[in-house]
């Protein structure tokens, strides 16, 4: 069974249909990735997932337990984490406080994930007293995302990490993406940056107009045609 | 004119201590303004009578304890029980306030709760005069007179522990916001609700708990007021809540810091500055022009300064 099972998925804002009925799966220690457009619905699919909205049909299995009805605070007890679009960074309070909203549901010791945390992102541990606000774009989505991992999550939802980064940022967030699946979490990656998502993917769902177009494995649909033209910026 | 008391040290001194006195009580009451407004972008106009029923129930307390007929080390304990009482009428009163007249509103347009607020604050001070029959009560005269002197100051024991507990009172509160888990997902909500909720914070819960604090020094306050004033009645809430209000403006709507600095300096602006204003020649100011000082500062900050005298980031909210 996978870790996360989404079904006929629907969700919107007031008379606008984001989102259309989508399914799809991704399976414990996979790296999968949602492509699209601007648009599309990638953001709206994460958010209705994690619950920060409720979905307006359909089904999202979490480990088994339907979590379609929940709100987001109990989702992330599950061991479910959201990345949202933005970061998320909460400006007036310090980085080290940021990371210990991330362990916010935790009750045990945290020491060694802020090892980790400050392993992974040294510049983090530089700037652990000073207030979110005050970081660079780069230095905030790595705070969002050692945030994250501070809550020792099974499934990271990321949406758009690369989004706004210079490209040797892009390349150290992508790689920390990969050491994280390595050490055991599973990700689901939304992106428009879709050539460096499909390097790293598993696996891969193109979402348009929020409908399921394509899916398949990272290289295949690095190769497919309709991909490459309408993603990959070839003519 | 008085032109003897302007030569007097000992008046200025005096003047200085009311302002700390009063400037307590607005500070106190600030808090819980300047909180919910963090959490939820909302003046909960019913703070007031929260202040106000605490200020009833720790009388209600105190005379149920034996009034005025307490004395001795006892009194010390029955003013304790009285604080304690108080604020659990207030909290709870608080908890229900927002529960039935906040949370329902809470996707409504933002002058659906304003109203509701108002509604509240009206509803609970005609029940208490009409409880009361519009007529005053009277707090047990038993805390003890005589006063310190420290050089030109002069401070009653009554305005003392007025200002000792609620600066402990404060410092607590403070501790709590900066220093604990909760604290900080108070914070973190009052910045961002749905990223607070995405670390696991119950948004809900937390807003429920920023009622309680706020409830919590609003009920202190009352106790605080009617050892201090002695006399309270069901609209008793009104002056001291639109005065807290224009406390937390000053200060800063949002900021906690800045909600207790607004209390003191409001309070020293209507003492100390009502009497500089006497100073001037031609101009004499009876104890009524208080509170036009205190709602000129409120007009002209709104005006012209509506994050408040110590305003620095938009953003900070602790
Ligand atoms: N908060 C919102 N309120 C109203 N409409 C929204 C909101 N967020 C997104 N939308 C709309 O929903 C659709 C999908 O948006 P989104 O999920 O953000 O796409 P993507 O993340 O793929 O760029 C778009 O038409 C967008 O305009
Ligand atoms: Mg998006």
């Amino acid at each position: 069974m996978p870790l996360l099972e989404v079904r006929d998925l629907r969700a919107g804002y007031g008379a606008i249909i984001a989102v259309k009925g989508i399914s799809l799966d991704v399976n414990e220690g996979e790296i999968v990735t949602l492509i699209g457009s601007n648009g599309a619905g990638k953001s709206t699919t994460l958010r209705a997932i994690s619950g920060v909205i409720r979905p307006r049909g359909g089904q999202v299995t979490f480990a088994g337990q339907r979590i379609d009805r929940l709100q987001p605070h109990a989702i992330v007890r599950l061991g479910l984490s959201h990345v949202p679009e933005g970061r998320g960074i909460f400006h007036s309070l310090s980085v080290y406080e940021n990371l210990l909203m991330g362990a916010y549901t935790r009750d045990d010791a945290i020491q060694a994930d802020l090892e980790r945390v400050y392993h992974l992102f040294p510049r983090l541990k530089e700037r652990l007293d000073q207030p979110g606000g005050t970081l660079s774009g780069g230095e905030q989505q790595m705070l969002a995302i050692g945030r994250a991992l501070m809550a020792r999550p099974r499934l990271l939802l990321l949406d758009e990490p690369s989004m706004g980064l210079s490209p040797v940022l892009v390349e150290t967030i992508f790689e920390t993406i990969q050491a994280i699946r390595r050490e055991g979490a599973t990700v689901l990656l939304v992106e428009q940056n879709a050539l460096m998502a499909l390097e790293i993917a598993d696996r891969a769902y193109v979402i348009e107009s929020g409908e399921i177009t394509l899916s398949g494995t990272g290289p295949a649909l690095s190769r497919d045609d309709a991909v490459r033209r309408a993603y990959l910026g070839e003519a | 004119m008085h032109p003897a008391l302007t030569l007097s040290v000992s008046f200025w001194s005096d003047q200085f201590v009311n302002g700390l006195t009063t400037g307590s009580i607005y500070a106190l009451i600030a808090l819980g303004y300047t909180m919910v407004y963090g959490v939820l972008k909302m003046i909960n106009f019913a703070h007031g009578e929260v202040f106000m029923l605490g200020s009833f129930a720790g009388y209600g307390a105190l005379v149920v304890m034996g009034g005025n007929d307490l004395s001795g080390p006892v009194i010390a304990l029955a003013i304790l029980g009285a604080i304690i009482v108080a604020m659990a009428a207030s909290v709870s009163a608080s908890v229900v306030i927002e529960r039935l007249a906040y949370r329902p509103l809470r996707n409504a347009p933002r002058l659906a709760p304003l109203i509701s607020a108002i509604g509240v604050s009206i509803f609970l001070q005609y029940l208490v005069l009409e409880q009361t029959s519009a007529r005053a009560k009277f707090y047990p005269d038993i805390f003890p007179r005589g006063s310190l002197s420290a050089g030109p100051f002069e401070i009653t024991y009554i305005q003392l522990f007025l200002i000792a507990s609620s600066v402990a009172m404060m410092a607590l509160l403070y501790a709590i916001i900066q220093r604990t888990r909760l604290g900080r997902a108070i914070r973190a909500v009052a910045e961002n609700p749905t990223n607070a909720s995405l670390m696991g914070v119950d948004v809900n819960r937390t807003i429920v708990v920023v009622f309680i604090l706020g409830a919590a020094m609003a009920g202190v306050a009352g106790v605080l007021y009617g050892l201090f004033f002695q006399t309270i009645r069901g609209s008793m809430g009104f002056i001291p809540g639109i005065k807290a209000f224009t406390a937390a403006v000053l200060g800063g709507i949002g900021s906690i810091p800045g909600a207790m600095a607004g209390g003191y300096v409001l309070g020293l602006a209507e003492t100390v500055g009502r009497e500089l204003l006497n100073e001037l020649p031609g101009v004499s100011l009876g104890n009524q022009w208080r509170d036009v000082i205190a709602f000129t500062l409120l007009v002209t900050i709104l005006i012209f300064r509506p994050t408040g005298i110590f305003a620095q980031r938009s953003t900070t909210r602790a």
